[in-house]
């Protein structure tokens, strides 16, 4: 599975607006490059990131080949009782990679 | 000699593959006005409540940081649905679409995106009541993305 | 078409300007000083920064058992975090065996052949760099420490020999540019010191990390001159007399580059 790096602060007050910070690595090929020889390079991206709290979605980004190699994203969501927080990523190609972090809410 | 043709040279010296860019003939300011009007349709897009940084210079056109954010209580009468990024002259004009919701409890997210070449970037929001307001910025950028081997 | 006239009349300017010499110890600075406030953040947050993915898989390979001998980095080792701090701020070192130094890409693949009996990682492959990463990683925040031992002093002076050479068609060498001109512009950056205090690094314009001998390859072909294959003793040897120059810098690995 591709390496991912997920920040997630393990504890929050309830209602506390938590920042998630999610890094996963991928060519993120454009499809527009082209080889010396004038062949292009097959567009390869993931092509949508999923956030779930506890199974409820709760944030989705939907990337495009302008999305930098190596995808970053940072966005936030509000503690509301503990539990986990799943992360999904799926693009061209089959690509697919889940990562999950526990957080716990007082 | 122009960059490309100088690494094309270089290359054949290294004997390694390299990529080369080509800029499509539609990447138009034309290419992203369509593209915003698939996501609004007839609706009015006001500048204002979205607020789109990017660095004015950015040091590389493959990994330009960026971060939106919308003035909005994001409670479940009045929130964010999402924000769409477009640029204006990158092969193609959509960049990144983000579904928010009340649960955001802020509505502001960041990247880092590719910019084939100094222009400008537009970030329009969706709130819950059905408008959409914008923001815009330029960047200039002095080694461009798409069009250079990495 | 422009930017390649600005390079040629760089060229023309750095060939009539008096060679200045060494920058003096108390005017050198990282890369990291030339870099915009938005890629600095980028290395200063290991939650950002994609070197860190490198650094996270070879830490994963640090633990895989290979080769006939079936061992792991760790079960000689142990914890990277203790018996690998300091290791990559003495890189390139002075090697017995091999009466020469080695870098710590050298002594990795040493370690596969000679103890886990496995095959030679693959220069600039994705494990060789994980691992490199993860070592390095290790040293961030010490101070480059290499070039006291009396036996790698040749192997310096080659170095330095190559760093004031001009060569290839531009006919120009590394000091020109990065002891006489470091912080002036060259189409359109920002001409750093070039010492190696972030290698391995995430570059932008590589949209990856890389290891110093990929930079100091593309920096030959800059110059228009024929880059020494991966691992040879030219390359090391400027590795050691770089890292030698940046002697008490602190190590940023893996840092972020434009």
């Amino acid at each position: 599975m591709a390496s991912a790096l997920i920040n997630v602060p393990p504890r929050a007050r309830r209602g506390e607006i938590v920042e998630i910070k999610a890094l996963i690595s991928h060519v993120m090929e454009t499809g527009h490059r082209r080889t010396q020889t004038g062949a292009r390079i097959p567009r390869d991206i993931i092509r949508l990131f999923v956030c779930a709290y506890n199974g409820a979605e709760v944030f989705r980004a939907e990337f495009h080949p302008a999305i930098a190699a190596n995808p970053f994203i940072a966005f936030s969501t509000l503690a509301t009782e503990s539990g986990t927080l799943t992360f999904t990523w799926t693009g061209d190609n089959g690509f697919s990679a889940t990562e999950s972090a526990a957080i716990t809410v007082t | 000699m122009d960059r490309r043709a100088f690494l094309r040279l270089a290359g054949a010296g290294l004997g390694a593959a390299v990529a080369v860019s080509v800029r499509p003939a539609d990447a138009t300011p034309a290419a992203m006005e369509a593209a915003i009007r698939q996501v609004v349709g007839g609706a009015p897009v006001t500048p204002g409540r979205v607020k789109l940084e990017l660095p004015p210079l950015s040091e590389n056109g493959h990994a330009v940081p960026l971060t939106v954010s919308v003035e909005s209580p994001m409670t479940e009468a009045d929130h964010v649905r999402a924000i769409h990024v477009f640029t204006e002259i990158n092969p193609l004009p959509e960049v990144a679409t983000f579904r928010l919701g009340p649960r955001a409890g802020r509505a502001r997210v960041s990247t880092r995106i590719r910019l084939a070449n100094t222009q400008t970037v537009v970030a329009i929001s969706e709130l819950s009541d059905g408008s959409f307001w914008s923001d815009r910025a330029n960047v200039v950028v002095t080694l461009a993305a798409c069009l250079e081997e990495a | 078409m422009r930017r390649g006239l600005a390079v040629a009349g760089a060229v023309v300017g750095l060939a009539a300007s008096a060679l200045a010499g060494e920058i003096p110890m108390a005017e050198r600075r990282s890369g990291y000083a030339f870099m915009r406030p938005e890629t600095r953040a980028m290395q200063d947050d290991d939650t950002a920064n994609p070197g860190m993915l490198w650094v996270l898989e070879g830490q994963a390979l640090w633990g895989r058992k290979a080769g006939a001998a079936g061992r792991a980095c760790v079960d000689c080792h142990g914890d990277a975090r203790a018996s690998m701090k300091g290791v990559a701020a003495r890189q390139p070192a002075f090697d017995p065996a091999e009466r020469r130094p080695l870098n710590l890409e050298q002594r990795i693949n040493r370690c596969r052949v000679d103890r886990q009996q496995a095959t030679a990682l693959a220069w600039e492959g994705r494990d060789l760099l994980a691992l490199t990463a993860y070592v390095a990683r290790q040293s961030r925040g010490l101070p480059v420490d290499v070039g006291a031992d009396p036996r790698a002093r040749p192997f310096l002076e080659a170095g330095r020999a190559t760093f004031y050479r001009r060569q290839g068609q531009l006919n120009l060498a590394c000091r020109q540019c990065h002891d006489d001109h470091w912080g002036r512009q060259l189409a359109g950056n920002v001409i750093p010191q070039a010492h190696p205090t972030g290698y391995p690094l995430y570059r932008l314009e590589w949209q990856g990390l890389g290891s110093l001998q990929r930079r100091l390859r593309s920096c030959l072909v800059g110059i228009r001159a024929e880059p020494h294959d991966y691992g040879a003793p030219e390359l090391v040897d400027l590795e050691l007399y770089l890292m030698w120059r940046a002697r008490g810098m602190p190590l940023e690995a893996p840092a972020v580059r434009p």
